[in-house]
């Protein structure tokens, strides 16, 4: 180029070649337009989920819901008091035996050994035990409970439910007793408590919160669950007498409903889903917000 | 604050073990030796050779550089170190004749008889009250009386009583960094520990608070042994009697303070001291 | 040394220590060993209960195509191939809509809040329980894959893949509702993986004049792409060991068949049905097919998680 002529006068931004940065433009506008409606999709079936949850749940929702037992089919009149209970009952068992099996473990390896190969293996086991489909659950409480006891019942159920929630309490747990700072430690140790009176007096009441939000997501999820129970705990019509019979649950009593051709059973199925469905979100509203880490 | 009790003097005759009584024991020159000391994390040697003698109620600093190993020794009094994985030393720590790293040695009960005070202040999330009477209840201590009176001689001792009397209930996090500092001291005292460890105290407070603990300080050395790491050379030359100057993991030099601030006998010393390093 | 201890001495403040085993250290130490027995007792009582039928039946059972108790004829081919295509299919759909979504998560198009929001609406997606996924299926996804399966049949029919007569309760329909299932684990991992890319790649990328797309295509999902392939697989493990929905929506049928509009079945769907009624060698039959599924999801899991952490050790290094 001369240097004498002066050069036309040229914008220090604009590109060679202005056809190549607009197809540019376009391109990214585009994938950013695509990739913003694919996200916004995802929520049309939980919308859906939701809004047919609550449009065929919430007719039938009375009292008389929690207070009856399920009509034989064809009749019209009938609640599913019986399968709360039964959910309840078998919750309850599997977080007497999942929660302090999981808590006393995590504690194991966060606060007694947390650098030794058994810690290493505990959470590597935790991790497996987690992705074991549930219904594996329900073939071993199956084996272990069912076909010794030659009784479907309630206790196969919790134990089923037992084994599904022991990994995640644990891990959770040991996520809760990660989040206390180690100053807190360094000073009980300093003052010379033993490990226990600091794990019992300082770590645990400081971890205390998030192993409750844990507990009450593990219980959200077993509450839910269905493969588990359906053949262990099977289902039931009536009230419950004794941990050893086959016992009702609001899962169990969504799956053999849904393919009723009564109606009324069809809509006590959206019902039980309704108060499930209710559960699950309001435990997950609550974990996040309480699940807030509270140290400066 | 309280004063010690008088007892006789306590002079042990050779090889026979001091039981030291819940009383303070007067001045001796002995009370903390460090014999050929070394201290290793995994490969990684942090001490080498250190040989001290430490003497009781008076305020010895540790000064160098980061990195020197002064906190390192300081945390091996109370066995704290050994909360850390792959620790190792050689060598021996003794206090009153008798080494802390003797089979019959409680490493609880040894911590419960020193105190300990960390560079930052870690009260735990509980009220004054409860963050004081911890030592306490861990040894087994239930009479609300007792506790009561320990708060309050506790405070005074670490000059809070009239600043938090009214609010001894309050979480102990409300307090400001100056007064967290300040509440650990009374809790670190509050069990009447022989000797009182501290590990750069004043490095996260503001002037005004450190001037406060470093005050502190010249009232507690009356009735505790301390021992005061610090990175501050000048807080060094006003509060402690003795001091020692450590450098890459050893003692340079240890001798009475204003000795060391005024005339020190090694150049590493002096150039320390002078700014010329560190 | 007269085994005093140094600091002896005992007032009225405070009482001397004396040593005593740590039984709550025991405690946990006993509880933390369950939990890794768990694994084992768990795989050894299935085998145990198994055993009778992989004694009868050995490899055959991996490749007969007959499950008729009536007959004591127990083959798993079918339902190994309908866990297999139901998984990868839900897979075809849940990654590139996972994915998505994850990038959506991950870059800032839109403000904080309705980012917040859809990371919600995701977690919610997951905890919804299974059955509820299934009653749903029933009566909004089988009438829709009627209808529209009809239509495909009729229009595509002569590829085998479409083959009429078209099923609501078909291998579709179960493996549409599984990808929604499986889209938050897809989500949530991919989400991961994109945020741990360090932020000085991507201002590499802006200086040298990169528009936003092309760096999350040349840059960005290329260095997160072993997160995102974990996430894959974790994701197919997830689907691989999904029950309820599946056995609700799939049509429980023991044909094999290469149409997608037809009814099929599932390891996992296979146990939900015929457990409860099963006596005899049935059980074993079953708990053999049990074994199958633990171990393959194990194996899938066991890999998708070795690939989770190659891939954050290999980002790591990049900073």
């Amino acid at each position: 180029m001369t240097h004498l002529s002066a050069p036309a006068p040229r914008n220090f931004f604009t590109q060679e070649g202005t056809k190549t940065s607009v197809l540019r433009l376009f391109r990214n506008r585009f994938l950013t337009g695509l990739c913003i409606t694919l996200a916004l999709f995802t929520l049309i079936p939980l919308f859906s989920i939701i809004l047919l949850v609550l449009k065929n749940g919430l007719p039938l929702f009375s009292l008389s819901l929690f207070t009856q037992l399920p009509p034989p089919p064809g009749l019209e009149e009938g609640g599913f008091g019986n399968a709360i209970i039964g959910t309840a009952l078998m919750v309850g068992i599997a977080l007497t035996l999942s929660v302090p099996l999981g808590v006393l473990a995590a504690i194991y390896i966060t606060e007694y050994a947390p650098t030794s190969r058994f810690a290493a293996a505990v959470r590597f086991v935790a991790k497996l035990l987690t992705g074991i489909p549930s219904i594996i659950c329900g073939v071993f409480a199956f084996a272990v409970v069912v076909m010794t006891t030659r009784h479907f019942s309630a206790l196969a159920g919790g134990v089923a439910l037992a084994i599904l929630t022991i990994p995640t309490i644990l891990l959770t747990a040991e996520q809760a007793l990660l989040g206390v700072p180690n100053a807190y430690r360094e000073a009980s140790f300093g003052l010379g408590a033993t490990h226990f009176q600091t794990i019992f007096r300082i770590v645990l009441p400081d971890a205390l919160p998030a192993i409750m939000t844990g507990v009450m997501l593990a219980v959200a999820r077993a509450a839910g669950e269905t493969a588990p129970v359906l053949f262990t705990a099977l289902f039931s019509q009536n009230w419950i007498h004794s941990l050893m019979e086959p016992t009702a649950s609001l899962s169990a009593l969504i799956y053999n409903f849904a393919s009723l051709p009564y109606a009324y059973q069809v809509k006590m199925a959206w019902s039980a889903s309704l108060i499930l469905v209710t559960l699950v979100t309001i435990t997950n509203i609550a974990g996040q917000l309480l699940f807030t880490p509270k140290h400066r | 604050m309280t004063t010690a009790e008088n007892t006789a003097s306590i002079i042990a005759p050779a090889g026979q073990r001091l039981e030291l009584t819940d009383d303070f024991a007067p001045g001796e020159a002995n009370f903390i030796e460090v014999k050929d000391f070394r201290f290793f994390y995994g490969k990684k040697q942090a001490l080498h050779g250190i040989n001290l003698t430490i003497p009781s109620r008076k305020v010895t600093a540790f000064i160098g550089p980061s990195g020197c190993g002064k906190s390192t020794l300081l945390r091996n009094f109370n066995r704290m170190n050994e909360l850390i994985p792959g620790v190792r030393h050689e060598g021996d720590i003794t206090i009153h004749g008798t080494s802390i790293y003797d089979p019959s040695v409680e490493i609880i009960a040894l911590r419960r008889r020193i105190g300990m005070v960390f560079q930052k202040s870690n009260p735990f999330p509980m009220s004054i009250y409860e963050n004081i009477v911890y030592p306490l209840r861990i040894a087994g201590q239930k009479s609300r009386h007792v506790l009561d009176e320990t708060v309050e001689r506790a405070l005074r001792s670490a000059a809070l009583w009239d600043e938090v009397k009214d609010r001894l209930h309050d979480s102990a996090l409300g307090l400001s960094g100056g007064q967290m500092q300040r509440l650990c001291i009374a809790r670190a005292v509050a069990s009447r520990p022989e000797i009182l460890l501290m590990d750069e105290p004043c490095s996260a407070l503001d002037p005004i608070a450190t001037a406060k603990v470093e005050e502190l300080i010249t009232e507690l050395k009356k009735d505790f042994t301390i021992i005061i790491v610090t990175h501050n050379m000048q807080q060094a030359s006003r509060v402690s009697e003795l001091t020692a100057f450590f450098y890459l993991g050893n003692l340079v030099e240890f001798d009475d303070t204003q000795k060391i601030f005024t005339n020190p006998s090694n150049q590493q010393t002096e150039d320390y001291i002078t700014g010329r390093f560190g | 040394m007269d085994g005093k201890s140094i600091t002896a001495g005992s007032s009225g403040a405070l009482r001397e220590y004396r040593p005593r085993p740590d039984f709550f250290r025991a405690g946990c130490w006993i509880a933390a060993g369950v939990t890794v027995a768990l694994l084992g007792f768990i795989l050894g009582e299935i085998v145990v209960k198994a055993w009778p039928a992989i004694w009868k039946f050995g490899f055959g059972f991996l490749t007969g195509i007959q499950w008729s108790p009536n007959r004591d004829l127990y083959g798993v081919l079918p339902v190994l191939i309908g866990t297999a295509a139901s998984s990868l299919i839900a897979l075809l759909f849940a990654l590139p809509l996972g994915l998505a979504i994850a990038i959506f998560l991950s870059e800032n198009f839109l403000p904080h809040p309705i980012r917040q929001t859809i990371r919600f609406v995701v977690e919610l997606l997951a905890s919804i329980p299974s059955v509820v996924y299934g009653l749903w299926g029933i009566f909004l996804v089988v009438p829709l894959v009627q209808e529209y399966g009809a239509i495909l049949a009729a229009k595509l029919g002569f590829l085998p893949v479409f083959a009429g007569p078209a099923y609501g309760n078909s291998l579709l329909t179960a493996s549409l509702v599984l990808a929604l299932m499986v889209l938050p684990t897809i989500t949530a991992i991919s989400r991961n993986a994109l945020i741990a890319v360090p932020p000085t790649l991507r201002e590499a990328s802006y200086a040298l004049g990169a528009t936003r797309w092309e760096t999350i295509l040349g840059v960005i999902l290329p260095t997160a792409a072993p997160g995102i392939v974990a996430s894959t697989i974790l994701g197919l493990g997830r689907a691989m060991g999904e029950t309820m929905a599946i056995a609700m929506l799939i049509g429980n049928s023991q044909r094999l068949t290469w149409s997608l509009l037809s009814p099929s079945n599932t390891l996992s769907a296979l146990l939900a049905n015929q457990f409860a009624e099963a006596e005899g060698i049935q059980v074993s039959a079953l708990m053999y097919a049990a074994l199958l599924l633990v171990l393959m999801t194990l194996l899938v899991n066991i890999a998708g998680e070795a690939v989770l952490r190659r891939a954050q050790r290999t980002v790591v290094g990049l900073k």
